[in-house]
């Protein structure tokens, strides 16, 4: 910047500028789906474009849940209780139909959508969902995450 | 040893707690009385011509919705037997009537019997007495029913579990 130049902002929209450029992605990864988001997870797709490159396999260290894959009845404790791990801000990510709706999974065995257990910011459907699919999700995202909207 | 001679020779030793034997496409399939499974399974195991080592799957069948059979016993518990020694196969089945669904467990046997009885028990709800620790295997302690029956409605939603704390 050259003298006299300077730049304003809100402190807001300064942090979600921040945050939206540094998810760290808790994935949950429980079925098939885990394939296409490990292809979006690496070189080709590049969601480091993102500031998503850095999977945390700890949610205590991390802000986005990507929920991936079937959960079952027998699952969802768990993925509740990781949920509850994560410290706020916090977002979910339904990847793929069965974590949206149940998906085919029209059974005995399995949750019909991941929301009736834990509030979830974007759904991404697809069985599975292509890589831009993702990367479109990945960018409503941040949109929400600068947004600052938030249930909490 | 031939599929002929293998239910001949437990017709020879169990008598009439062998119902009815039947073959398809070279299956052979024999049905025992609930009193007579046990020991016709440690006969097979046990005997030298039979030496049926493996129990290769333990199942059961709901026919309450089985064209032709809705009137008779409702479950029928099968057990598929294999001999790695002689490679030679056979299937027991036992009638399992739906007002005492319980048949004595084979756990004492094949250890792998006690993981198969214990889905049998969640799927179907057919007790084995004798289990050294029937619970369920697959679906989770809360859950009602038993899913593989045929008279579980296919859209009944179950309630939602929470952590344990």
């Amino acid at each position: 910047m050259g003298v006299g130049a300077f730049f304003t902002s809100k402190l807001d929209e300064a942090i979600g500028w921040a945050r939206k450029y540094s998810i760290f992605q808790y994935p949950f990864v429980t079925a098939c789906c885990g394939m296409e988001y490990m292809a979006t997870a690496c070189s080709h797709y590049d969601v480091d474009r993102f500031g998503a490159g850095l999977p945390r396999f700890s949610p205590r260290q991390a802000d986005v849940l990507f929920v991936v894959g079937t959960i079952s009845h027998k699952m969802a404790p768990v993925l509740k209780r990781i949920y509850d791990q994560m410290c706020e801000p916090k977002w979910v990510v339904a990847f793929g139909v069965c974590t949206c709706t149940g998906g085919f999974y029209d059974n005995y065995a399995t949750v019909q959508g991941i929301d009736t257990i834990i509030p979830v910011d974007v759904y991404i459907p697809g069985c599975p969902p292509r890589p831009e699919s993702v990367i479109d999700g990945l960018m409503k995202l941040q949109d929400k995450i600068a947004a600052g909207a938030q249930r909490f | 040893m031939d599929g002929h001679a293998i239910v001949a020779r437990l017709r020879e030793r169990c008598g009439d707690r062998v119902l009815a034997a039947h073959d398809y496409r070279g299956d052979h399939t024999a049905v025992l009385s609930r009193e007579g499974i046990v020991s016709a399974l440690t006969f097979c195991r046990d005997d030298a011509a039979l030496a049926f080592d493996m129990l290769v799957d333990l199942t059961a069948v709901d026919y309450s919705r089985f064209p032709g059979r809705e009137d008779g016993p409702r479950f029928e518990v099968v057990y598929h037997l294999y001999s790695v020694a002689h490679n030679h196969r056979v299937r027991l089945k036992v009638p399992v009537e739906q007002d005492d669904p319980v048949v004595p467990t084979a756990s004492g046997l094949w250890p792998i019997a006690n993981w198969q009885e214990r889905e049998v028990w969640d799927m179907f709800g057919i007790r084995f007495d004798g289990h050294p620790d029937l619970r369920r295997l697959l679906m989770y302690e809360e859950f009602e029913g038993h899913p593989l029956r045929k008279d579980y409605p296919i859209n009944r939603r179950q309630p939602l579990i929470g952590p344990k704390v």
